[in-house]
């Protein structure tokens, strides 16, 4: 599914990515942890391509497609998913409108027509209730008002309208309290599919007790400096993070 | 980060409508002296009176000088250079219908995407075209009259109707209300005049479409809508001109007056040529709006403002009559090195009378878009009430957004709010919309188009759908 190979990137003049390899199947769900300013949250950026993210070596592959030279949106067009850890409100677009042009365009890249209003509306409805949000948030504006849970919600629910073939979750447990975090966890469970896989970048060991997942890397110091099985993250909760970083240090050196 | 490269590469898009349509026109050499003002009036056929009413406003206008208040930068505009008069050269047998237009004028419309007859037919919309400076077909005018509404270009009102013209015409915005206002009326070329009768709900939406089209031609509109009592009327104006490469002027004047009881909703699409994307070239739009509303009557102004280098243009209401309302619904958008001065002044000096004022101001590129309004309260204006909302949408950051409210209150019981807002299309924004699939253009389209919402719901419904298209054609090339 995705194929990373020494992924070097910098933000503005400082190397924040420094050879990152990784290799996800189909149907598989990584998760990637980390101390704070190890490049987890650079990693979701620079797949997805967002601007001022400036890759300086290596490659990354959707399916065998070269991912780094296209667009943002024709790599979401291809099936590549951010969800957000801080949602951007759009005032005046209502949910609606923005999930239908979004979907739309995703259709039109796969040659499919566009959705007429009353069957997109339906399919929006539905997927409100699976994330547990008011159908009344679907004529709202995008975020707009909306509380950090409702807003990972939102974003979830984008998740399951674009039916994405690579998603990244973008520590989008960060904020959200118990129920929130169960409510988005069921989502992410109920679109674990043979042919979708995940990326899960998160600090805390908690969403991988909703969200299993099959593989767990530690990145440190822009690169992955451990991987594992989900006991990993386990040991990470007990240990912290220092000695693998340590580790990598020397290993540097 | 690098925060506005994304929005620089989309700033600068070419303009859709330029094109030039191959019509010989005969045109007045350049020049202004009140021989000009003699040869137009006697070009058409004006009575006496009226070259007399177009020498006093060009005396007057001898003795004024051009405003500077405004927050435009223009060279000083050389009026000599300007040439007053022109018209297709069919004008001599004129065609008595749209079927006998010339068909290369109509091609024009319809490259605009205004399919004359068909719109016409299918829409039930009677339009009055000007090309240049010369009415050259009306339909549905025998639904009209059937109804006794009056629909025709004002020179022929002049001829038909002149006891209305003479006593209309310059009641709302005098000779000397100011510079442009005079020049034009000393220099009206043509426009619309509209007669609803007492009582009578206008049985369609009224619509002229203007375009300019020669060179060094200046066009000088002169609209004249007389609502009487307890009628009704919805008139709707668009232009869009091809591309140029030297400034044209174009100041217009527009007179409403709304009888006791009546209403009359005036909306605009303006989309003529604004400059390209280095500022050269583009349209000098310096219009006068203006409508008196007597008691209970309602005016309504709706006006979406993409095109010209430059627009000064302030709707008003002269909210003369008890319980009288005006209202002002604005949408302004200026890219590459657009500048607009636009707002409205409500007079409010009747018992009880209510306004209303929602902009929406669009700055991208290096334009610079500003609000200015009057609110003003008289003595008499007991119980009134005016609600002001300002709100600017900054895309980049080398654009500008100003806001310049005034408020005059002299009756206590008066009372007036202001709300402004500002806010920016954020790199954010159109990330996450990227990331959904949405290109940056559509996104931008989006944005600017749910920033606008309020506006375009007072819009008639065709022109909804081509405001929106509009706001989307002078957005390309604004981000990305």
């Amino acid at each position: 599914m995705l194929t990373i190979k020494d992924l070097q990137a910098k933000v503005e003049d400082k190397d924040i990515l420094k050879g990152l390899n990784l290799d996800i199947k189909p149907g598989e769900i990584h998760a990637i942890m980390g101390p704070n300013g190890a490049g987890k949250s650079t990693l979701g950026n620079v797949l997805s391509g967002r601007e001022g993210y400036e890759v300086t070596g290596g490659s990354a592959e959707l399916e065998g497609k070269d991912l780094l030279d296209l667009d943002p949106e024709e790599r979401a067009r291809l099936g590549l998913f951010l969800a957000f850890q801080y949602p951007v409100e759009i005032p005046g677009v209502s949910n609606l409108e923005f999930l239908k042009a979004s979907v739309d365009s995703v259709r039109a890249a796969q040659g499919k027509e566009p959705l007429d209003s009353v069957s997109f509306l339906k399919l929006a409805r539905a997927k409100c209730k699976l994330v547990d949000l008011d159908q009344s948030f679907l004529k709202r504006g995008v975020n707009e008002g909306f509380s950090g849970g409702e807003k990972k919600r939102n974003e979830i629910m984008q998740m399951m309208l674009l039916e994405p073939k690579l998603c990244i979750l973008d520590e989008t447990d960060s904020g959200l309290d118990i129920d929130a975090l169960q409510v988005v966890a069921e989502g992410v469970n109920s679109l674990r599919d043979p042919n979708r896989s995940f990326i899960i970048v998160t600090h805390y060991q908690r969403l991988l007790d909703y969200i299993v997942p099959d593989f767990v890397h530690v990145l440190a110091n822009g690169k992955i400096v451990k991987s594992g099985g989900k006991e990993l993250a386990l040991e990470l909760e007990e240990k912290g993070y220092a000695w693998l970083e340590d580790a990598a240090e020397n290993g540097a050196s | 980060m690098t925060d506005n490269a994304e929005i620089d590469r989309q700033i600068g898009r070419e303009y859709e409508a330029g094109f030039i349509t191959d019509v010989e026109s005969a045109t007045l050499a350049p020049g202004l002296n009140e021989d000009t003002v003699r040869f137009i009036s006697a070009k058409k056929g004006e009575p006496e009176w009226l070259l007399e009413w177009r020498l006093k406003a060009f005396a007057a206008w001898k003795e004024m000088t051009p405003p500077n208040w405004a927050q435009v930068q223009h060279l000083d505009i050389d009026f000599q250079e300007v040439s007053y008069y022109s018209e297709p050269k069919s004008m001599e047998d004129r065609p008595q219908s749209l079927d006998e237009v010339d068909p290369e004028l109509l091609a024009t419309y319809e490259k605009l995407g205004i399919p004359v007859h068909e719109q016409a037919a299918l829409a039930g919309v009677a339009v009055d075209i000007v090309f240049d400076s010369v009415s050259l077909g009306t339909t549905f005018r025998k639904t009209l009259a059937e109804a006794g509404v009056i629909f025709m270009p004002i020179s022929e009102a002049v001829h038909e109707h002149p006891e209305l013209v003479k006593k209309y015409m310059g009641s709302v915005v005098p000779q000397k209300d100011n510079y442009y206002a005079a020049l034009n009326s000393a220099v009206f070329s043509d426009g619309s005049f509209v007669y609803i009768p007492k009582g009578v709900r206008c049985p369609m939406e009224l619509s002229t479409y203007f375009r300019i089209n020669e060179e060094k031609t200046g066009q000088f509109e002169r609209t004249l809508i007389i609502a009487d009592e307890g009628s009704h009327v919805s008139y709707l104006e668009g232009c869009t001109a091809p591309m140029r490469d030297e400034n044209q002027l174009h100041a217009a004047v527009v007179e409403l007056i709304a009888h006791d009881d009546s209403e009359i909703k005036y909306s605009t699409v303006q989309n003529w040529y604004p400059g390209d994307s280095e500022g050269k070239g583009g349209i000098y739009n310096f219009v006068t709006k203006r409508a008196v509303a007597h008691t209970n009557a309602k005016v309504s102004w709706t006006q979406v403002e993409t095109g010209s280098a430059i627009t000064w243009k302030y709707p008003s209401c002269i909210l003369k009559g008890d319980n009288s309302v005006g209202e002002f619904y604005s949408v302004a958008l200026t890219n590459n090195f657009q500048e607009a001065d636009t707002g409205t002044k409500m007079i409010h000096l009747g018992k009880n009378t209510k306004s209303t004022i929602i902009t929406k101001g669009i700055s991208a590129g290096k334009s610079q878009n500003s609000y200015r309004g009057l609110v003003k309260m008289g003595p008499g204006a007991t119980g009134a009430r005016n609600y002001t909302q300002c709100d600017s949408l900054l895309i980049g950051d080398k654009c500008g957004a100003h806001t310049f409210p005034y408020i005059e209150s002299k009756n206590p019981s008066a009372v007036v709010e202001h709300e402004a807002t500002t806010s920016k299309v954020s790199d954010e924004q159109l990330f996450l919309c990227q990331q959904r699939g949405i290109d940056t253009e559509k996104a931008v389209s989006m944005i600017v188009n749910g920033f606008c919402k309020e506006v375009f719901k007072e819009l008639p419904m065709e022109f909804a759908v081509e405001a929106g298209k509009l706001l989307e054609v002078s957005l390309e090339g604004s981000v990305g």
